[in-house]
Parts: structure tokens; sequence; C-alpha cells
């Protein structure tokens, strides 16, 4: 065991060592671009689409970046693959080939096409064009997106946590084999398991069903609320403020209510016993669309927005420094900044964990009225 | 911009009925602090749902 402990501290040192080693290789042969997204920011405009684009999900992990006295850009940050269907077939590259240029003026040419990206967004050149036209709306004319499978930043952040998750509670699950109590951080872990079992699934559920459910709401409790807390490091994962992610969380909850639902559930939402026959189809109506369309909408859209409103604010109070320095001075701007994104960012840390057990106890609320034996009580 | 500050009034005034009533709740009954809470905190999150559901459409 103790072998064991040492093998894994070494590798995770390893890794550290080696991708901070990646990272600053890859810093190293970035060509410098003075185009626009490489300038300095200080307006109000700038700000806005600075944060526009980090609540988006982008092809490149950046740290940081800075602008050396001589104008060069240099970016601090990790390549990602970029996997894309194209007419011609499957077609992958690395991001680091667009040399961080989001508004198409960088091509990748590979079998015979050209690539560019813009507003993070991958496009296909018609033809034998040789360079995005647009138009007055900033579309453009003469190219399209392509398929996108890329492994982006939410994917890497979604398959880090998702590992990390893996190994906590394996590690949680295996100490129970051999002692009565755990040791290590699995003694953290445990009682949040027990909250999430104790306060949501067993009273929401019922004792009869609740164990069924437990696994689930688990994994959706922890997947949330360790990704959340991951967007608020400086890597700058906004996962759980992606609509795609949310969204699929929301269609997994619908689907196990729908599936698990007993037979009296369905008859109330369809044939709704003991009223008049004339209101029973307006009622099936109300309750259809109440259960399969706001029920997964709200779970999404609450998540989304309020993880998304989350980094909008903190980013935010963080370009107060750039805005208002005029007025307030360097150092009352950044001062300002400083104490008011502390503070936010306190707060975030409490709606980390308050949506997403908001999530998970509306998860199996949503359940709980499904699989109830006698729903016909009211 | 208007419709924004609309949303956000309506949803204070049923945050302030929500939590204001559950302290009332509270304040009779000290032993039932637990599930007023949990009811508080879902009527509250529905409520949220909403607001954000409209300013998400609005925008």
């Amino acid at each position: 065991m103790k072998i064991a402990q040492k093998t894994i501290r070494f590798l995770s040192i390893a890794i550290l060592a080696f991708s901070t080693a990646t990272m600053f290789a890859s810093s190293i042969d970035q060509h410098s671009d003075n185009q626009n997204d490489g300038e300095r920011i200080n307006t109000k405009e700038e700000v806005d689409a600075y944060i526009l684009h980090h609540i988006k999900d982008s092809h490149d992990f950046s740290l940081f970046s800075y602008t050396l006295d001589e104008g060069e850009r240099k970016h601090f940050g990790f390549p990602l693959p970029v996997i894309i269907w194209t007419s011609e077939g499957l077609v992958t590259f690395m991001s680091s080939e667009f040399h961080h240029n989001d508004d198409g003026h960088v091509l990748v040419e590979k079998k015979g096409l050209k690539f560019a990206k813009i507003h993070s967004k991958i496009f296909e050149l018609d033809g034998n064009a040789s360079s995005v036209s647009f138009d007055e709306t900033h579309h453009a004319t003469n190219a399209h997106k392509v398929l996108d499978f890329s492994m982006t930043k939410s994917v890497v952040g979604i398959l880090l946590i998702g590992f990390l998750l893996l190994f906590w509670f394996s590690r949680l699950a295996n100490q129970y084999k051999t002692k009565k109590i755990p040791t290590g951080f699995a003694r953290v872990l445990e009682p949040l398991v027990l909250y999430v079992r104790d306060e949501i699934a067993r009273p929401n559920i019922g004792d009869k069903h609740y164990r069924r459910f437990t696994g689930y709401l688990l994994t959706v409790f922890f997947f949330i609320w360790v990704l959340n807390l991951a967007g608020l490091t400086p890597l700058g994962f906004n996962v759980t403020g992606q609509l795609a992610v949310t969204a699929c969380l929301a269609i997994f909850t619908l689907i196990i209510y729908s599936v698990s639902g007993t037979k009296a559930y369905w008859m109330h939402m369809i044939w709704m016993p003991g009223v008049p026959v004339l209101i029973r189809p307006i009622l099936a109506i109300i309750e259809l669309a109440g259960a399969l369309i706001i029920k997964p909408f709200s779970l999404l859209v609450r998540l989304f927005a309020n993880i998304s409103a989350g980094h909008i604010v903190v980013m935010s109070l963080i370009a107060i420094m750039f805005t208002l320095k005029e007025s307030l001075g360097v150092v009352g701007a950044t001062g300002l900044s400083l104490v008011l994104s502390f503070f936010i960012t306190l707060i975030e840390v409490l709606v980390a964990f308050l949506q997403a057990y908001i999530f998970t106890m509306l998860s199996a609320l949503f359940i709980g009225m499904a699989v109830d034996d006698h729903a016909e009580a009211h | 911009m208007i419709g924004a500050g609309l949303i956000v009034i309506g949803a204070g005034i049923g945050l302030g009925q929500i939590g204001g009533k559950a302290m009332e709740g509270i304040a009779r009954q000290p032993e039932a602090t637990g599930k007023i809470q949990t009811a508080m905190i879902i009527i509250a999150a529905l409520l949220e749902g909403l607001a954000f559901g409209a300013l998400f459409l609005g925008k």
C-alpha cells in the first residue's frame, strides 16, 4: 500500500512536471500575431468580447497571455486536437496550427481543404477560395461549418474531472473491503456521500425505492459540484455553463424519471382520474408539457444561467482594473476590483455547491414523483 | 433592458415572499425548520428557473 501511494505521488509529480514543460515548449514555438486578439484589452467593448469568448468553449487551453514590449504576443497553454468531419472525411490536426487566431485569417490546409477558425467555430472554405470573405454582419460568405468532434476545453474538463471522481470514489469503495472507517481523503468524501443519500435521495424518493437512484444522484451531484469548483480556478473551465452539457444532464434525468415512472404516474398524466372527461385532454396536454419539456428545461437553464452569470460577474469585476483605470487610478481600480472579485468569488463557491444541490434535489424530487406508489392519494 | 428589469423585480418580490413566509413558519414552529427550509429552497429554485428562463429568452 505504501509503495502504491508513493508510485501515485511520483506519477502525479511527473505528470505535472511534464505538462509544465510542454506548456512552456508550446509557448516558445508560438508565432507572433498582431491581429485583433493579440492587442491589449482596454476598452469596455474589448472586455465584453473577451468575457463572451471565455464563456464559450474553445479549441485550445490557454492559461494566460501577455504582450512583449516589441508588440509580440506570448500565449501560455496547451493546444488541443481538432477532430472534424468534412466533405473529404475525417480530418485531424492540432489547434496550435491556428496560432491562436480566431477571426479566420490563419488557414490550415489538410487533404486539399482549407480550414479557418472564426469565433471558436471551425469553418471549411468552399471550392478554391484562398481567404475567408465576410458580409456586413460579419458572417462568412464562402465558408461553411463542419461537424466538430474536437477535444475542446470542455471535453478535456469533463474527462479530467470524470477520471478524478472515478479515482476518488473507487478508492473510497475499496477501503470498505478492509476497514470499517475510511482513512485519508476518503474520510472527506464519506459524509458527502451520506449527505446526498440521507438528505436528498431518501426523503424525496422514499425509503422503498431510493437505493436504485442513489448512484445516479451521487454521480450528478459530484460531477456538477466538482466541475463548478474547477470553473472557479484559473484553469478557466466553463463546463457547467455550456448549454450542451446541462442539456445532456437534464435529459438523463428526464429519461430516468420517464422510464421508471409507475403506471399510476402515467395514468395521472395522460388520463387524470376523478375529473370530468372533457377536462382530461386539456389536463393531459398541460401535464405532458410539464413533465417532458418544462421540468428538464428549467433544470438545464437554471444550471447554465447561474454558472455563466457567475463567470460573467467575476470577470466583469476583474475588468474594473482596466475600465476604471482613468477615473480611479491604477491602484484604486486594482484595489476595488480585487476586493469585489474576492467576495464575489466566495459567493460563487457557495453557488457552486447550491446549484449542484438543487439539480440533484430536483432530480430526486421528479424521480420521487414518478415512482411514488400511492399517487392516487391526492 | 426594461424587460430584464421587470423580470428581476418580479423575481425579487417572489423571493421576498418565499423567504419571509418561511421565516414566519420557522418562528412559529422551530421544530419544523428542516422541512420548511427544504420546501423553501425547492420553491426558490423553481422561481429562479422561471426568472432565468425569461431572462434567457428575452435576451
